[in-house]
């Protein structure tokens, strides 16, 4: 019972420690972003590697998601004659829910794994106690230019991303299961509109502030060496994801409330 | 030899305990504006906690450690960016960049500063490039470089900026001969070119007679030995004749 008991006490206090660390990285950031001098090239930099790097996992899995699902709900929906219904359903998904989610997943496994491994190796090479030597803050280098990046780019990615998926289910539907091309579109028209986009992109800013600060941190505070440098890519990776998930749950009920879905 | 002129570095009383380890356990000692000051000892002995400790790197234990004339445990790491610019700090490995060019890794500490691309920084970054002989090694990237060629590149980089004073830790470690015999001349013309006060924390004895105007020997988070180089090399006390001459006692 006590060796439970010291288990938990233990996972709770790495726990509070753990939040506690994002805390004070987010403030510096927030210092980094309003009181320090901003690094453009480098966000230039990150903006390349996040923005154009990220092209085809984004198109794939918003096409992917977009067309998949097209096809499921079609077949269920065909036998209830509901054939038109396909691209609204499919399209308020992947604007709410399907597109920032999933977009957001990848990109924690992409960009998530980048940022930890290339600042965690710059640690453990002490190029971060380097940066500190000639009088640069390692938050206002490393992690506010990936910040800004994030910032502008995961909204547009996961608008992108919507894009594909709908264009993908249209595809899918009005292509092979030969929908009417005049009723999908209707039904699309009367289900989604532009909120529904703005909705999923305002979920991206949210998961790009969970991905920048969770990979960053897991970088700077990399120990052991090699080892550690795996351990803080996967440990970040796993964080950005779940916390992905959870933060979710939330970021649509609330969004729900400010932008309820349209009534048809 | 350079004349040493009022003090640039004030240690009092310092210790570094990390975990269960007291790495220093009081340390006292005064490095002085110009002058080439040499810290030797055996691994783990604390000289490299002991630039990192000045540097602000990491914090003391306790103790006290002036800068400049500003006490510097008490400063956070803000704070600290302006005193680390005073000093330049060739690491162990170089710790050059790698995603940076030669070129950029040296004009990095110019532009950080606020100084804008202009045929000035260019000239600049060439001439301490060719300085340290790397002029034509400018466009490669860190990766391309052998490990002399590494550290002449960060010397480059820790001196481009002109610091008022540069550690060197461990500056010839994992070098042959002939490369660790040009980066001790490197350092010596480096300190009388720009005039700047030096600390090099080495193992190598050849260093020590190339490079040093005073030694300080580390033992057991202690400084054991003070003195000139002279002094060290016909010392009587066994344990600085045990690490000078490297002999390491039959049981160990």
């Amino acid at each position: 019972m006590s060796t439970f008991l010291s288990w938990l006490g233990g996972l709770v206090l790495r726990f509070v420690s753990y939040f506690g660390e994002l805390a004070v990285l987010t403030a510096e950031l927030t210092y980094s972003l309003f009181r320090s001098r901003i690094r453009w090239a480098e966000v230039g930099r990150q903006l390349v590697s996040i923005g154009f790097g990220s092209q085809i996992q984004v198109i794939v899995t918003g096409a992917a998601t977009g067309a998949v699902f097209a096809a499921q709900v079609y077949y269920k929906f065909n036998q209830l004659g509901l054939d038109s219904l396909v691209g609204g359903i499919v399209a308020l998904a992947m604007c709410r829910e399907l597109g920032p989610v999933l977009t957001a997943l990848m990109l924690a496994g992409r960009i998530g794994a980048t940022m930890a491994a290339e600042i965690g190796t710059m640690k453990v090479t002490e190029q971060v106690d380097a940066l500190r030597s000639l009088g640069v803050h390692p938050v206002d280098y490393l992690v506010a230019p990936r910040f800004i990046a994030m910032l502008f780019s995961v909204p547009l990615l996961i608008g992108e991303s919507i894009r594909f998926g709908i264009a993908a289910a249209r595809l899918m539907a009005v292509g092979a299961y030969n929908v009417p091309e005049a009723f999908y579109n209707d039904q699309l028209y009367k289900n989604v509109d532009h909120i529904d986009v703005i909705f999923g992109m305002t979920k991206g800013i949210a998961y790009g502030y969970l991905i920048v600060i969770m990979a960053c941190h897991q970088g700077l505070t990399v120990r052991q060496g090699a080892v550690g440098v795996g351990r803080g890519t996967t440990a970040a990776v796993f964080y950005a994801s779940m916390a992905i998930l959870i933060a979710n749950f939330f970021l649509s009920l609330l969004l729900n409330y400010i932008w309820p879905i349209a009534a048809t | 030899m350079s004349t040493a002129g009022p003090p640039f570095i004030s240690v009092r009383n310092l210790h570094k305990q990390i975990g269960d380890q007291q790495i220093l356990r009081g340390i006292n000692l005064t490095i002085r504006e110009g002058e080439n000051l040499v810290i030797i000892g055996g691994s783990g002995t604390g000289k490299s906690v002991f630039l990192k400790l000045v540097m602000g790197l990491i914090p003391a234990t306790s103790g006290s450690i002036i800068v400049d004339n500003t006490e510097i445990t008490t400063l956070n790491e803000r704070q600290l960016g302006p005193h680390r610019r005073k000093i330049g700090m060739l690491f162990q490995d170089g710790a050059l960049f790698d995603s940076l060019t030669v070129a950029e890794n040296v004009a990095f500490p110019l532009r950080e500063s606020g100084m804008k691309d202009s045929p000035d920084m260019h000239s600049r970054i060439h001439e301490v490039l060719a300085a340290v002989g790397l002029a034509d090694h400018g466009h490669k990237l860190p990766a391309a470089l052998s490990g002399g060629m590494r550290k002449r590149a960060a010397l480059a980089r820790a001196v481009v900026s002109r610091p008022r004073c540069i550690f060197y830790d461990e500056p010839t470690a994992g070098l042959d001969p002939i490369v660790s015999d040009s980066i001790d001349r490197l350092i010596r013309r480096t300190q009388l070119h720009y005039r700047c006060t030096s600390v090099v924390v080495t193992h190598d004895m050849r260093s020590v007679r190339s490079v040093a105007d005073r030694v300080v020997y580390f033992r057991d988070g202690l400084i054991h030995f003070e003195g000139s180089p002279d002094q060290l090399f016909s010392s009587t006390d066994p344990l600085v004749r045990q690490f000078v001459e490297g002999h390491c006692d039959e049981d160990e």
